[in-house]
């Protein structure tokens, strides 16, 4: 013993701490890493239904994408969000940091997903998808460089998406895509270019939620050229939505690169959306913007499409805006300083309706309308973008409609 | 899902697939080789391809599409690198064999990884990485991080409505010679004589794909639709999982939008390169199938899985392809 003892010392003495340190600890961490990544996609390969696999307290290091594949009932639970946290800042390979297909009864909680280098957690074709006290985030300044959507699941049903927190991804930092049945609810998204974007997707409520400081805080849009269309019955309620004029900084080509920043609320071409009981305040490009595809300038050849937003009923809000010009730097919020100056109404309507919808004297029908009622501070603008925007005028009155 | 997994042997000699020395991947009786006359890039991995079918059994005829295989059957692929490319087949470094089993409940998939003396592979589910390096076709050393599938990154490509499915076996594919140690023969017809395959039509009534780098198989837009077809269509269609993007990239798509031209991209986030569409006629470099393919960065490059390095030749079909397409409206 005395001798060994010695040799150590020996050694100690004839190397320097740090050559020590990296020499022990570099391969050892590296191994350690590794095996994590293998134990617990072994896990999620092997898993049987009803398997709860649990994820250890502390901050591991991934390579690759974590995948959950045609399971059923399998609960991934890590020691809570700011205990549990999943960084793939080193990741080499997959597309994604989670990623869960083809199953049912999911439940993903108590993590954070950072850094990853595409989409933090994708789930697709999964029937009831849970999210709870999950993280998604994106550490640094926000930039185009990070993933694109947070949470993400698309093509799924029964989704539940509760006490989540988003931050920092190049697109949405909650998205519910080409997706049937879903709630999100008591989550915050910030300093993402969309907060919550719910698109292309059929029966969504989005309650009790927090977006701020992002470019737009909640989107409902409808695209074309997509498997799922016709998204709608939506509804947004008891939301704060405050303070999103994070700069634009959604890589080119993606459709949330054409927000105003500046955005609260915007509807896009979707129907039958009921927005009430929010707080939407310092917006200040367009604290609800309701608008047709047409508005974003880009092509239509879908036949199937219909590009222009009905049945959107929006009541019972608080609208507060501070005096000062339109924040975005995209040509819509131009034309709105120039027409309006530091006094942007609070609701932008392009003022495309579509002409199927219209009665003989072009009014709506019944029930198809576009209604802006009680809401204290409510400020309307019709946008006349059928014209090019030219004949742009405060319309405070003008849809006093019900549906 | 989720039932008992099926057990399936640990070491690849236990699949009793090759005679004698493992390494030499000779194939016992009952094994066919073959080959894709368009395959997928796989970091600059050959690959020797076999098939089997239970004694007794055998194919019938169909197109377009994957054939339509019995239970039983078995597709093994093996991926290797030769130490020197310009002499193919010669110091092979076997990393995976892959096999594809058709079973009752359908198929499955198994990575079997190459142990260091190349005396055994085992069974992985997890998959795995290994540093390779080579003497490419130009002479040049190079070295590629290669990256074996864990089991559900398996699916990630073989899947046809959330079902695991072969993607490269159509007659089309098949649809070329292949050079047997008894002769050069067109493959469909071998396996005809063998009794695999039946019902087997005219030659002229058989289609068939394109090979990307040959010219005088057909014209650059047979060839680039081809590389396309094998390299992206298998997620990108409508069975598919990017299913949810909208492109769909199959031999057989005739909606130039739903191909990508002129396409806005719908989740591409940064894959987007900053491009406005998938394919501007005209203009590789503003396309972002273009630019997905030649980055390397992950989140970005495509395809997802299964490349670590940029495919330089199939990127430049790609590039020549949308380079001298015409606009259309």
């Amino acid at each position: 013993m005395k001798y060994s003892f010695d040799k150590i010392n020996n050694l100690i003495s004839n190397l320097s701490i740090a050559a020590i340190i990296i020499f022990l600890l570099f391969p050892l961490t590296n191994y350690a890493q590794k095996d994590f990544q293998k134990k617990y996609q072994t896990q999620m390969i092997l898993a049987e239904t009803g398997t709860i696999i649990e994820l250890p307290e502390g901050s591991f290091s991934l390579t690759n994408t974590l995948s959950l594949e045609g399971k059923k009932k399998i609960t991934i639970r890590g020691k809570g969000m700011d205990k549990t946290i999943l960084s793939f800042k080193n990741q080499t390979d997959g597309a994604e940091g989670i990623r869960v297909s083809d199953g049912s009864e999911i439940l993903l909680e108590g993590f954070t997903v950072q850094d990853a280098k595409g989409d933090a957690i994708k789930t697709m074709h999964v029937t009831g998808i849970s999210f709870h006290d999950v993280k998604v985030e994106w550490t640094g300044a926000p930039g185009p460089e990070n993933g694109g959507y947070g949470l993400y699941p698309v093509q799924c049903e029964s989704v539940l998406i509760d006490h989540c927190v988003a931050i920092g991804a190049s697109d949405a930092g909650i998205y519910v895509g080409q997706s049937k049945d879903i709630r999100v609810t008591n989550s915050k998204a910030y300093h993402n270019v969309a907060g919550i974007e719910i698109e292309n997707s059929l029966r969504a409520e989005v309650y009790n939620n927090e977006a701020v400081e992002n470019t737009g805080g909640i989107l409902v849009f409808d695209l074309p050229d997509l498997i799922q269309k016709k998204g709608g019955q939506v509804k947004v309620y008891n939301n704060s939505i405050h303070d999103n004029n994070y700069e634009n900084f959604a890589p080119k080509g993606n459709i949330v690169a054409a927000v105003p920043s500046g955005t609260g609320l915007m509807i896009l071409a979707t129907k039958e959306v009921e927005v009430y009981n929010n707080r939407i305040s310092n917006n200040q490009s367009a604290g609800t913007a309701i608008i047709s595809y047409f508005t974003t300038g880009k092509p239509i050849k879908d036949k199937n499409y219909d590009p222009f937003p009905s049945a959107i009923s929006i009541h019972d809000n608080i609208y507060v805006r501070k005096t000062g010009l339109p924040v975005g730097k995209d040509p819509l919020s131009f034309i709105i300083g120039k027409k309006f100056g530091e006094e942007v109404p609070n609701i932008l309507f392009d003022g495309i309706r579509n002409p199927q919808l219209l009665d003989t004297q072009g009014k709506w029908v019944l029930g198809q309308c576009i209604s802006i009622l009680n809401n204290k501070g409510q400020s309307i603008a019709n946008l006349d973008a059928e014209h090019g925007f030219k004949n742009m005028v405060r319309a405070d009155d003008s849809l006093n409609c019900n549906n | 899902m989720g039932g008992k997994p099926d057990v399936f042997p640990e070491k690849l000699s236990e699949w009793k697939i090759y005679k004698g020395n493992l390494s030499l991947l000779q194939p016992a009786k009952g094994l066919i080789p073959y080959a894709l006359n368009t395959p997928l890039f796989s970091d600059y991995a050959e690959k020797l391809r076999f098939i089997r079918l239970p004694e007794g059994s055998s194919i019938n005829y169909s197109a377009p599409g994957v054939l339509e295989f019995p239970e039983g059957t078995l597709l093994v692929k093996n991926f290797y690198y030769s130490a020197d490319n310009r002499k193919p087949g010669i110091n092979k470094n076997i990393i995976e064999t892959r096999l594809l089993v058709k079973n009752n409940s359908g198929w499955k998939a198994l990575t079997y990884i190459w142990n260091d003396e190349q005396t055994e592979a085992f069974l992985e589910i997890a998959g795995d990485e290994k540093m390779v390096s080579f003497i490419n076709k130009e002479g040049i050393k190079q070295d590629i991080r290669y990256v074996i599938p864990n089991q559900n990154q398996c699916k990630g490509c073989h899947n046809s409505n959330d079902q695991l499915m072969p993607i490269g076996p159509s007659v089309s594919q098949l649809n070329g010679d292949y050079h047997y140690s008894t002769g050069t023969m067109n493959q469909l017809v071998y396996w005809k004589q063998q009794g695999v395959l039946h019902n087997l039509p005219e030659k002229t009534a058989i289609p068939r794909t394109a090979v990307w780098n040959d010219p005088s198989s057909g014209s650059l837009n047979d060839r680039a639709r081809a590389y396309l077809a094998i390299n992206c269509s298998h997620c990108h269609r409508r069975e598919g999982p990017a299913q949810t993007s909208g492109l769909f990239l199959t031999e057989s798509e005739t909606n130039s939008t739903v191909l990508g031209i002129n396409k806005t991209p719908v989740a591409a986030g940064k894959g987007s390169g900053g491009r406005m569409v998938d394919i501007l006629p005209g203009n590789a470099y503003e396309s972002i199938i273009w630019y997905r393919m030649q980055s390397h960065a992950p989140g970005e490059r495509m395809p997802e899985l299964g490349r670590t390095s940029v495919h330089e030749e199939g990127l430049a079909l790609i590039k020549e392809w949308i380079d001298k397409m015409k606009s259309i409206d």
